[in-house]
């Protein structure tokens, strides 16, 4: 078996097979249903719903999606530059870390001032986070991979470090838990009574912002020349580790942002379920944008819409709710034939 | 010391055994995979499945070997998954690899859920009970240590003996070790690089499923989430660590384990001036460690990684 | 070599109507070629006639799109390596395929015994391989691991692999390209050697003095077709050049200019090692403006290290630089393309282009930050993309448009943006490193032309080169590279190849 490069595939090449992937989920997802004995088409009608069928299963799925842009935005910059950050969930806590660590009233400051400063820090903790790895990259020439999933372990040990001891909340009945960041520090909510807040908003803006920078700026192109092929960029002049090392500061300070996000606006402090693997998600998100910013919006909705549809429907109809784990892990090695299968011909002997 | 006096009881070194059994499986099911040049970082998921399979095998009413196979059984499809993928296909090991231990972690949550729905505490099987070996159990501390383990843990001793022997004495393993140096090579000697690739991953992915079936089976005896907590990424390490020969990722897997253990006696050492957490970091943080120390002088499979499209122009 | 009457010969290896396709280029074009027993038969043709896609499917790593093979008399299964193997056919791959951090031993026996034994039987391997070795003259230690063999070296494990595995029709791919003259001569002594113990071969070159020294006939490919069939004895070179070339390109006429001055001058330099093969040992070179200077050798004697030192990838640990007349440390990539160095790189593919990228980006590459292209750093693309439009229609670059991805471009068009990319900017001096390596002979004509008329202005061009026929063509002066050192530059004219030859050996390269 060959494959061959195809010429530039056409517009509707390019939007069948991610297409064709998404069936491909929605089939083993059918098959799964079966197996638990309930009736697929009946069960995908209630996750349809559970994710936006109602005002209130939209927003929740928006709010859902949320942290998701942030970390799928951090994965696609790393990956764009092929540096693989699995360390999305740790430079998220550590983004939750600074949020309420300066955000429990630490700091005398207005909200138009305080939140600002939080995010800057969250986003320079983060960065370092990544930083490490990035540098022993470079360096030392150890593969990011091992190294950012062995951090995710460590540093969700420090918070639990951390919630059991200095930033333990007296009033918390003994619970591992920070104390609520006060006011100031919260982002409001966009819908009174409603879960969907201003983070929503920023993820918009950063997810903007990320493609102004991959698409207009030189280190965007840089970053690019590097992801596919470093040997060429440094050969034509591009400082490849000072690259990376710019790429691992965005990328964490991304994901950190995540962990701001929903500690400021939807939790109001930090707890050892904060994240019910955003960073791993985040991946899933990033390919199936196809690494792009903007796909990376339209990815995140569409997985938190999964997770909340199927939240939902396992309350009802019995099905466990991990099939929407299975559904996002399906799409996302589906997703990446798929794009195989767009770029290039399978040919037979 | 007291500290140190530990180290030279019996039931010290026999925990120690016993906690780097399911890290030798896995690691000598990592290396195969490498050494053939292909990166399986779906080795997490897939020990997570392989220690359901195993323990729900025995839970629905068959014995414990047949968990085992299962178990590899169990592995060795996904290893197929990700070898399907990743060689004839092409696709970056890195994301397949991702990919492959969410999928087979959800599908074990999944599956789990599913065949247990009312559960609040795992439900317990009979795992492996130890096996003295008569004679060689009287040997003073050596006898505790080694030879009063559970079968699964000399099986994985065996394993280690023979995968030594096939690499490095016989033309399969020849092969093996050619195709992650330079697949053109092989197939230029008339052996197909996809059909050793695909091999060798299969294989390689049933031994870490055993490893994670060693959990369920011998070490504890139930099936609880999160129950790998990381293990399969350091034996990503002890592969490095070991410069991808059996022996010394044996070693390693030892001297990782040992650490393991001593890490409670730590913890009661210190008594409670240091949190519990400080040391439970420690076997994540001395793997990214050893990596660092080891990584420059490493001579990895030349071919790692690199995926071989046959007829290249 | 032997003459004997073809009518008495039997047909070992009958190749019919070959075609392949790679996408739309046609690699080969409806091929008929045979093998008769005891003959040695030359594939002669340009840098992408077809040459090694032909035997590659011989072989079995590539599959035709029509045509058969047969080898003594039956058919032999496409795509197959193992099938060519039993059938007697044994390949020397021009790239050598080898595992470099095995042993010699095990790369020759690897898939010879069955891959169900549980015993790896060494010390038979290694009496084999001995008894071949010394039956034939190839010298080889078993043990040794291939990372440190010599090429030569290397060339011989090849050779042993086919030969232990029994072949009857070997096919040597190139096999001189990276042998100094002394080691190809003792490569055509193991060839008669090979003839008569009854081995018929087939031998890929571009080179045509070895074509009319080891064959017995030639068989001549350009442009995928059968170009015309010769009896050795009964052509000559000139007739074989035609063949081969078709049309002679002429070479715009090499007028003298003197500019004076020198562009770039090395005392004693002596890299770091870091680059693959040998590095500088106190190399020194002085390159002048407005020349150009030939540097000839075999491959891994310190090219690399010479051509990445001036590209900005290599440090030098000992001696001088001087640059357009001042002293400097050696500069990195960046400050290479500031200081005015064209660069045109050995490998097109792996380090001058980045192929997923469009040709837009691939020509401002090196230019992303100037003042140009780049304010407060964001990137203006349209500057970027007129950019990209001249270099695509003052050189000629066919594609289909700036914004295709560059690795759909055929290999010369991608070579042409290169030279747009490094010589538009009017540099004074020039690094062309293999600039014609794998082009059809228009591209080379093209590249030769550019060169040419750069050097016309006043730039300094360094030729680095493993054609020893383009050097002599091109050059102002020609100097050697061996182990390391550059030996005085002699003038054009003034060395005869065997000379050059014999320098690129080692045997008379003064010392710096």
């Amino acid at each position: 078996m060959r494959l061959e490069p195809k010429p530039a595939p056409s517009l509707a090449a390019t939007l069948l097979y991610p297409a064709g992937a998404i069936l491909a989920t929605l089939v083993l997802a059918a098959l799964l249903v079966l197996a638990a004995g309930a009736d697929p088409l009946s069960v995908l009608a209630l996750v349809a719903k559970g994710a936006a069928g109602s005002q209130f299963a939209l927003l929740e799925t928006l709010t859902r999606a949320t942290p998701l842009i942030f970390t799928g935005l951090a994965v696609a910059v790393a990956f764009r530059a092929r540096l693989w950050n699995i360390g999305a969930e740790a430079q998220l806590y550590a983004g939750a870390i600074i949020t309420v660590v300066l955000g429990t009233g630490v700091l005398p400051l207005p909200s138009w001032l305080l939140i600002p400063v939080i995010m800057i820090v969250a986003v320079i903790a983060g960065g370092l986070l990544l930083l490490g790895p990035a540098i022993l990259k470079t360096r030392f020439g150890v593969d990011e991979v091992v190294t950012t999933l062995l951090l995710n372990f460590v540093v969700v040990l420090f918070v639990s470090m951390l919630l059991e001891g200095v930033l333990k909340d007296p009033m918390g009945l003994g619970w591992p838990q920070s104390q609520k960041v006060i006011a100031d520090a919260q982002l409001p909510r966009i819908v009174q009574g409603k879960r969907l807040h201003y983070g929503f908003v920023l993820a918009l803006a950063a997810a903007v912002g990320v493609w102004i920078v991959m698409k207009r700026t030189a280190l965007g192109f840089e970053m690019r020349a590097v992801g596919h092929n470093p040997e060429a960029a440094r050969f034509a002049g591009i400082q490849v580790n000072r690259v990376l090392m710019k790429t691992a500061l965005m990328s964490g300070g991304l994901a950190a942002l995540a962990g701001f996000s929903e500690v400021a606006g939807l939790k109001g402090n930090l707890t050892l379920d904060l994240s019910p693997g955003y960073g791993y998600s985040g991946i899933v998100v990033a390919m199936l944008a196809m690494l792009n910013p903007l796909g990376v919006v339209l990815a995140a909705i569409f997985v938190a819409g999964i997770f909340v549809g199927a939240d939902a429907m396992s309350r009802s109809a019995g099905v466990p709710s991990y099939i929407a784990n299975v559904m996002v892990a399906t799409a996302l090695l589906t997703m990446v034939v798929a794009i195989l299968l767009s770029r290039y011909r399978l040919r037979w002997r | 010391m007291e500290a140190l006096d530990i180290l030279f009881t019996a039931t010290f070194w026999a925990a120690a055994i016993r906690i780097a059994s399911p890290l030798i499986f896995a690691t000598m099911g990592e290396l195969i995979c490498e050494r053939a040049g292909v990166l399986n970082l779906g080795i997490e998921g897939i020990m997570t499945a392989g220690a359901f399979a195993g323990w729900f095998t025995v839970y629905s009413g068959g014995d414990l070997w047949t968990g085992v196979l299962v178990a590899a059984l169990a592995g060795a499809m996904f290893g197929l998954l990700h070898a399907t993928l990743t060689v004839p296909l092409g696709l970056s090991q890195h994301v397949v690899g991702i990919g492959v231990t969410l999928l087979a972690t959800s599908l074990t949550y999944f599956t789990y859920r599913l065949a247990l729905p009312e559960v609040t505490s795992p439900p317990k099987i009979e795992p492996f009970a130890p096996l003295p070996i008569p004679v060689l159990k009287d040997i003073p501390i050596l006898g505790e240590a080694l030879f009063s383990q559970t079968p699964l843990t000399y099986l994985a001793f065996f394993t280690v003996a023979v995968v030594a022997w096939v690499l490095y004495r016989t033309p399969l393993g020849l092969a093996v070790r050619a195709v992650g140096e330079n697949p053109t090579a092989v197939e230029a000697q008339g052996i197909s690089v996809t059909a050793m690739r695909m091999g060798a991953v299969m294989v390689g992915s049933a031994l870490m499923a055993v490893g994670g079936a060693f959990l369920t089976m011998s070490a504890f005896n139930s099936f609880f989430f999160e129950m790998i907590n990381g293990r399969g990424w350091i034996c990503i390490a002890l592969v490095v660590f070991g410069s991808w020969r059996p022996g010394k990722a044996l070693i390693g897997a030892i001297l990782f384990a040992a650490f393991d253990a001593y890490q409670v006696r730590l913890q009661q050492i210190s008594g409670g001036l240091v949190p519990y957490q400080v040391f439970l970091m420690m076997p994540y943080l001395l793997s990214i460690l050893a990596l660092v120390l080891v990584a420059r002088r490493a001579t990895y499979p030349r071919a790692l990684m690199i995926p071989y499209q046959k007829g290249e122009r | 070599m032997s003459s004997v009457h073809p009518a008495s010969q039997e047909i070992v290896l009958r190749l019919s109507g070959i075609t392949k396709h790679f996408g739309p280029v046609t690699a080969n074009d409806s091929i008929s070629l045979d093998l008769r027993a005891g003959e040695v038969v030359a594939l002669l043709g340009e840098n992408g006639a077809g040459k090694t896609t032909l035997m590659n499917i011989l072989f079995g790593h590539y599959v035709a799109d029509a045509g058969t093979v047969e080898a003594f008399g039956t058919p032999l299964p496409p795509g197959d390596p193992g099938a060519a193997l039993k059938a007697g056919i044994g390949m020397v791959h021009q790239h050598f395929t080898l595992a470099e951090n095995m042993t010699v031993l095990e790369n020759i026996a690897l898939g010879t015994q069955s891959l169900w034994r549980t015993r790896f039987d060494r010390a038979a391997a290694r009496d084999r391989i001995l008894r071949l070795s010394r039956d034939f003259g190839l010298e080889v230690r078993p043990d040794a691991v291939v990372a440190g063999l010599t090429v030569g070296e290397r060339q011989r494990v090849e050779i042993l692999k086919a030969l232990y595995r029994e072949a009857r029709i070997l096919i040597l791919d190139e096999p001189t390209a990276v042998l100094t003259p002394g080691e190809s001569d003792a490569l055509f002594a193991t060839l008669k050697l090979l003839v008569r113990e009854g081995l018929s071969i087939i031998f890929i070159s571009h080179k045509l003095y070895e074509v009319m020294a080891v064959s017995d006939r030639v068989v001549v490919l350009r442009g995928g077709r059968v170009a015309g069939e010769r009896r050795t004895a009964e052509t000559s070179r000139e007739e074989l050049a035609a063949l081969m070339v078709g049309e002679e390109p002429v070479l715009p006429p090499i007028v003298d200019v003197d500019f004076g001055g020198e562009a770039l001058v090395l005392q004693g330099v002596t890299t770091s090692g870091k680059t693959s093969g040998a590095r500088l040992e106190r190399a020194s070179l002085v390159l002048k403006r407005g020349e150009i200077l030939g540097l000839a050798g075999v491959s891994g004697n310190g090219q690399a290290a010479l051509a990445a030192l001036l590209s900005g990838m290599e440090q030098a640990v000992a001696g001088a630089i001087q640059l357009f007349g001042e002293t400097r440390q050696p500069w990195s990539a960046a400050q290479a393309v500031d200081l005015g160095i064209g660069r045109i790189p050995e490998d097109r593919h792996a380090v001058g282009t980045i192929g997923d990228m469009s040709i837009t980006e691939n020509a401002v590459l090196e230019a992303i930050r100037s003042p140009d292209f780049c304010r407060r750093g964001f990137v203006d693309w349209r500057a970027a993309r007129d950019y990209a439009q001249e270099i695509i229609a003052e050189y000629d670059v066919k594609c289909p448009s700036p914004e295709a991805r560059i690795r759909l471009l055929s290999g010369g068009n991608m070579q042409k943006l290169i030279l747009g990319r490094a010589l538009r900017p009017q540099p004074a001096l020039i690094l062309a490193n293999q600039p014609t390596r794998g082009l059809d002979v228009g591209a080379v004509a093209y590249v030769h032309a550019q060169l040419i008329k750069a050097r016309a202005r006043g730039a300094a061009i360094l030729l680095i080169s493993e054609d020893l026929e383009e050097i002599m063509a091109l050059s102002d002066r020609i100097a050697v590279i061996s182990r390391g050192r550059i030996s005085e530059p002699s003038k054009r004219g003034g060395k005869s190849i065997r000379e050059l030859g014999e320098m690129m050996a080692g045997h008379g390269l003064e010392a710096a």
